[in-house]
């Protein structure tokens, strides 16, 4: 009975301590014999909560259930995903004695993050920049779509949402080569635009650059957009799909134009549908490096081009560290004052 | 003069969701029209004439097949475990709460607001610092499991929000082991959610670049195929590929619609379920 009253503290105690070990092992704190002891302690954690569960009957199984049902998954996320966050900010302070070393020496080398701001500060820039105006455009793109689909789909409603989904079926990098084809100069846009002389507008508005549309900062801002439109659309399409319709016409029948509604009725509710989507679009897009190579020139790399390079192409591992290390700090902080200030109680 | 405005507004707000849906399937429209074009030279981006040719030859491109065989074995591996894994998660999460679950669901979100990049990089720094296991298709396959759990985990959990647990009280009730309740009552109420959850984790992996690339080694999947291939030289047949996916999954997304409307014309009117 002991046990059954504990089996909340043994079960999640045991994870806890499992996963400190698994990220001890894989981030590497200690070397040699220590190890073999890290093991010693995982191996009885495990053993131990299974042998509690043997001996302490039913209610103390059925308490532990959870627990051992969660531990295969969270076990691999401390393995695979903390401990590299560790092992990344670690990499970020070392210094290794030639470049095609893979040894590191941890030795608070700080001029990691020095360098990786004198070297990279308009990458970062740019990424955040970039993202943050491709953030706003798929809102400008996707809520008038969601709520045309909500509000007037009727019976076509999931034909309509099954259409928006269906071109993200095809691969992400197919797509953003079929954009290259599009935008090209030999492409159809271009070619349109020399035809009714708007080239020199599109040149006024900053979208072209000497006569081209393909690699410029507007090209790669456009498949940014493209790209992360959906993440943005379905959870604005969620939240308008929840609106009770009778709330809009209450508020018309009280008087209120249709603007009216809209902006004290149909716009606050719809808000965490935004709040979800404005995450789901800016952070992956804050981090990526494929629109910035296949649509922009070396004028618009992004922090992506430069982690990317600076790690698989140039092995520098440190510098390319403290850049992960400052994007993953840096979005972090920035989705927290937003979920200050327009978070809703829930994320996904 | 008040309904004339309001009537253009709604108009305009039509037109407006169409040009949006045009803008959707522009690239996809390229896509499926460049995979019938019959390129001059390296690359397919400029038209020149009609031609069956790629159709009638989609795997002829060896590398191209290989890669999409090695991203299929990846995906169908990773998607079991993670699926597995994560609905025990979800399943767990959803019974009652308890201390501890906030850090628990704090877990599972961290790694969709952490951009791809930097998942890739640093587990990459993981795998670099070890002798245990090299880069390829095990690190592959256990970086996709590693973003796909969360995914899983909830998306099973949402589906399985409010289920009625004291269902399996009463299988048990009624006599049956902890694994019968679990075969006969548990498993039938939460496979629909699993299965939609493992779609989308198989989608995810097997069209995931970023990760991948960072934790690949010389193991080369699809999209690092055509990742690639953009700089030398882009077969149609990646075309042909891309349109083959695209028209399954437009039949998949089909049938699933008309079976579902059978589904429900069947329940209302009473009868059972068709298999």
């Amino acid at each position: 009975m002991m046990l059954a009253k504990r089996a909340d503290g043994f079960g999640l105690g045991a994870i806890a301590v499992a996963s400190v070990c698994l990220v001890a092992l894989g981030a590497g704190w200690f070397d040699g014999p220590l190890n073999a002891l890290v093991v010693l302690v995982l191996v009885s954690v495990v053993l131990g909560v299974a042998l509690i569960a043997a001996v302490g009957g039913p209610e103390a199984r059925r308490l532990l259930a959870p627990y051992g049902l969660m531990k295969p998954g969270l076990l691999w996320m401390a393995l695979f995903f903390l401990a590299p966050v560790w092992s990344l900010v670690r990499i970020s302070l070392s210094t290794k004695e030639s470049r095609f070393s893979v040894q590191y020496d941890f030795t608070w080398a700080f001029e990691n993050y020095t360098r990786a701001f004198s070297d990279f500060g308009g990458q970062f820039q740019r990424a955040f920049l970039y993202s943050a105006i491709a953030t706003v455009l798929t809102i400008a793109i996707g809520y008038p779509v969601a709520y045309v689909i909500a509000f007037r789909g009727g019976r076509f409603k999931n034909i309509l949402l099954g259409l928006v989904v269906i071109p993200f079926f095809t691969s992400y990098l197919i797509r953003t080569i079929a954009w290259s084809t599009i935008l090209a100069d030999q492409g159809p846009i271009v070619s349109v635009l020399r035809t009714f002389g708007l080239v020199g507008v599109f040149e006024f508005l900053q979208i072209m650059e000497n006569g081209k549309l393909l690699n410029t900062p507007a090209a790669v801002i456009g498949g940014l957009t493209y790209n992360f439109l959906p993440f943005m659309l379905l959870p604005i399409y969620v939240s308008l799909e929840k609106i009770d319709p009778n709330l809009v016409n209450a508020a018309m029948d009280l008087y209120s134009s249709p603007t009216e509604a809209f902006r004290k009725v149909v716009f606050p509710l719809s808000m965490p549908g935004v709040f979800a989507g404005t995450l789901l679009t800016f952070i992956p897009a804050a981090g990526d490096f494929v629109n910035a190579q296949f649509l922009g020139n070396p004028n618009t790399t992004m922090i992506g081009n430069s982690i990317q390079d600076q790690f698989l192409r140039q092995n520098n591992y440190p510098v390319a560290s403290a850049m992960s290390t400052v994007l993953m700090v840096g979005i972090t902080a920035l989705v927290l004052i937003y979920t200050r200030f327009f978070g809703t109680e829930e994320l996904a | 003069m008040n309904s004339l405005r309001s009537r253009i507004a709604r108009t305009g707000l039509n037109v407006f969701a169409g040009i949006g849906l045009v803008y959707l399937f522009m690239p996809i429209f390229f896509i499926v029209l460049f995979s019938f074009n019959k390129p001059k030279g390296n690359f397919n981006i400029v038209w020149q004439e009609f031609t069956f040719d790629n159709w009638l030859s989609p795997f002829s491109q060896p590398s191209l097949t290989s890669a999409l065989w090695t991203s299929l074995q990846i995906s169908a591996v990773a998607t079991v475990i993670s699926t597995i894994f994560g609905s025990m998660i979800a399943l767990a999460l959803s019974r009652r709460s308890f201390k501890g679950s906030g850090v628990i669901n704090l877990l599972l979100v961290l790694p969709l607001t952490t951009p791809e990049i930097v998942l890739g990089s640093s587990l990459a720094t993981l795998f670099l610092g070890q002798t245990f296991v090299s880069f390829g298709f095990v690190t592959i396959v256990i970086a996709h499991v590693m973003f796909q759990v969360s995914f899983v985990a909830l998306t099973v959990r949402a589906r399985i929000r409010g289920f009625d647990w004291t269902l399996e009280n009463a299988a048990a009730d009624l006599g049956a082991t902890p694994w019968r309740t679990f075969r006969l009552v548990t498993f039938p109420l939460v496979l629909p959610g699993v299965l939609a959850a493992a779609l989308l984790a198989f989608a995810l992996s097997i069209d995931d670049f970023i990760i991948t690339f960072f934790n690949s080694g010389t193991t080369v999947t699809f999209p690092l195929q055509i990742y690639g291939a953009a700089r030398v030289r882009i077969p149609p047949q990646i075309n042909v590929l891309a349109s083959l996916v695209l028209f399954a999954s437009v039949a998949l997304l089909v049938i699933g619609t008309v079976r579902g409307q059978r589904v429900q014309a069947a329940r209302a009117s009473g009868r059972k379920r068709p298999k």
